[in-house]
This record gives structure tokens, sequence and C-alpha cells, in this order.
């Protein structure tokens, strides 16, 4: 899923300080479960500003709600009456979220509450590391499931480099060389040939260099 | 200030720090009648946005007691709700009320002379910090009481 955590109250203060009543939008989607923009998340939001600009002597009245998911226009759709009613909105969704809510009511400005990190996965409560770089052609068959692209400090797809030691990598005693991962699962596996073959040069042009990515899916489509 | 008589808000897990409470009844010790109790399930059941309501709807003080540590009847709860507060703490600072206005306690069901001296202690502490500045400025707003 997405990760996302919020950025400084502060920071989404001033995005607000003009605006009387806003609205506060949530996601029930990825950033509820990273615990940085669901319901829960959004109301401590909504209520702490409430509370700082009461202080300031600048009172703000806030309206929160939570859609079910920023990024699909039907969920987007359903949340014009609370947009129409405010100043302006900040929106606890992913960067996704945001330009969606953005796009399709022009007339309100909408501030990010997030930082939009990475896509990746809960490995303890409270804890989520990236897992994967978006690359669009993914290549997790030829490395035991792990990904050096982006679990590798240099995305090198032959490795391990000569910063590898005792399993951690050189930028940090705290990050493990994804390339001494790769080897010692291939090893369980009774895989390591499949190491042997040298990777050339990947191909990125179905990565970032191409511009925005789209994927469109004929057979699913409804024609109107 | 003198007459300043702070409203707290005591949110007491069901195990240990409400029957403290009771015993503290039974006992008929008296304590600051400035207290006023919500019982909760466990102390991690305390999310910090009830807490946070708690304070914008006019409390002075705010605490959550829950067992002794290594006690809590859902084993981690009061770990949990300490951290919470302990989150709380900055959001006030933030906010401008003061981590001070929070706190966390640990108790057992047999202490109800401790009850007491929290109950106590807590509103002695929260009569020096004097009103919550919101209480304030929402007086001199609004032109009443919010609580
Ligand atoms: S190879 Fe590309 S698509 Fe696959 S996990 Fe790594 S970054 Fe993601
Ligand atoms: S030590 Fe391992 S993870 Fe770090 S850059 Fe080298 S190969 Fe990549």
């Amino acid at each position: 899923m997405i990760i996302a955590e919020q950025k400084p109250m502060e920071t989404i203060e001033e995005f607000i300080k003009d605006y009387k009543k806003v609205l506060f939008l949530g996601c029930a989607g990825c950033v509820t479960v990273c615990l940085a923009g669901g319901e829960k998340e959004t109301d401590l939001l909504a209520t702490s500003l409430r509370m700082k600009r009461e202080l300031e002597g600048n009172p703000l009245e806030t309206v929160t709600y939570t859609a079910t998911r920023q990024c699909d226009p039907e969920y987007v759709d359903g949340i014009a009456n609370y947009v129409e009613d405010v100043d302006c909105v900040v929106s606890l969704a992913c960067g996704v979220g945001v330009q969606f809510v953005a796009e399709k009511y022009r007339n309100k400005i909408v501030f990010p509450a997030l930082n939009t990190k990475f896509a990746g996965g809960t490995v303890e409560h409270g804890v989520w590391e990236e897992r994967c770089g978006l690359c669009g052609d993914c290549i997790l068959h030829k490395t035991g499931g792990i990904c050096p692209i982006i679990r590798c400090s240099k995305s090198i797809l032959n490795g391990p480099c000569g910063g590898s030691q005792d399993g951690v990598c050189e930028i940090s005693k705290d990050v493990p060389c994804a390339w001494h991962l790769i080897v010692e699962h291939m090893k369980e596996l009774g895989r390591l040939d499949m190491l042997m073959e040298v990777q050339p040069p990947k191909d990125w042009s179905t990565s970032r260099d191409g511009g925005p990515r789209k994927v469109v899916r004929e057979d699913v489509k409804i024609d109107e | 200030m003198g007459d300043f008589e702070p409203k707290i808000v005591a949110f007491c897990c069901h195990y240990c720090a409400y029957s403290a409470a009771d015993l503290a009844g039974s006992m008929r010790l008296q304590y600051s009648d400035n207290i006023r109790i919500v019982e909760m399930p466990c102390s991690g059941k305390t999310d910090q946005h009830v807490l946070l309501r708690a304070f914008e709807e006019g409390a002075d003080g705010v605490y959550v007691a829950g067992c002794m540590e290594g006690d809590c009847h859902f084993l981690k709860g009061n770990f949990r709700g300490k951290k919470r507060v302990k989150q709380l703490k900055n959001i006030l600072d933030q906010i401008g009320l003061g981590a001070d206005r929070v706190e966390f306690y640990n108790l057992s069901a047999a202490m109800g002379p401790r009850f007491k001296e929290i109950a106590d202690e807590f509103t002695e502490r929260i009569r020096n910090l004097g009103p919550s500045p919101l209480n304030k400025s929402v007086k001199s707003s609004k032109g009443g009481d919010v609580a």
C-alpha cells in the first residue's frame, strides 16, 4: 500500500490560516492502514487545529469526513455537499487523493496534510518499510522475491557490491543488504544458478522517463 | 485565580483504577471533588482524540489511570495508554495548552488511598497551572461557561 505520514501541524496550520471553515477529508484506504489519514487521525488533526485557532483568537470551524477512497471518482463525487459548504479542503489522502479532489472541486483549494512516502508494507505495528519502487517492469522472479531496485541502496542488478559486510549495507548498520538477502534466499531455494546469469542494464522506459504512466484494461472498461 | 475550581476528567480503566476509586469510596476517603471519572474498559482504549475532546469541552486537566505495569487485564493496554498520553503531550504543547495538563498514572485495584492521592495531587497541579487557556478564551469570546 501507499505509506504516508502527516506533515508538521504548523505547516498545515499555515496552509489554512486565512480560512474560517475547513473540511478535513480523511481517506479509508492505505492511509488508514498506515495510521496517517484515517478517521481517527483526521479527527485528531481537526480538533487540534480547532483548539489552537481558538486560543489564537481566530476561531476555526471544522467539518470532518472520511471518504472510502479519495482515489476513486465515485467516492470523490459523493462528498460534494461537504466541499460546497467550506472555504477550503485539507486532504489526508496520499497525493493521488489530493489531486482527485482538487480536480473535481475546482473552485476550492485543496491542501495536502500528508507527505506521501513510498509503496511499502507493515513490518510490525507502527513500522513501515519500502518494498517496491514502482519501476513498471518487475524482476522479482529473478531475485527470489526481494526487490533490488528499491531495497538495494544502489539499485544494482548484479550484486552485491563491495559495500556489503556481514549482511549489512554500507549506508547504515540498520539496512540489510538486499543482495545478501537475495543470495541467501536463492541458496535456500537451491537456485543459486539463477544468479549466475549476468543481468543486462534494465529498461527504465517503463519507470519514470516515459512521462506519467497509465494502465488501461480494455476488457473491464465500461463503454457508455 | 483564588476561587478557581479546576474541572478534571479522569479516564479510569475498569480493572484497576476504577476499582481503586470504588475502594476509596468504601474506605470513605475524601478526595478532590474536581474529578469526573469516566470508566474505560482499559486505559489502552483511551484514544487521543477523546482526551483532546475533553479539553475542548472545557476540562482544565485530563488524566488516564490504568493498572500497574505488567498487571494490565489486556496485558499491554496500559503501556499503549501511556504512549498515547505521551504523544498527546506533544500535541498539547503544539496547540498551546501545555503538556502538563495531561498525565498517565498506574495504580492497582487495592490502592484506594493512592487513588485519592492522585486525585488530590493532580487537582493541585492544575490549580497551580490555572484555568485551561482554552476555557479562558472560550469564556471571553462566548461569554459563558462551556462545561
Ligand atoms: S522490480 Fe520494480 S516492480 Fe518489482 S518490486 Fe522492484 S521496483 Fe517494484
Ligand atoms: S551493500 Fe548491498 S544493498 Fe547496499 S548498495 Fe551494496 S549491494 Fe546494494
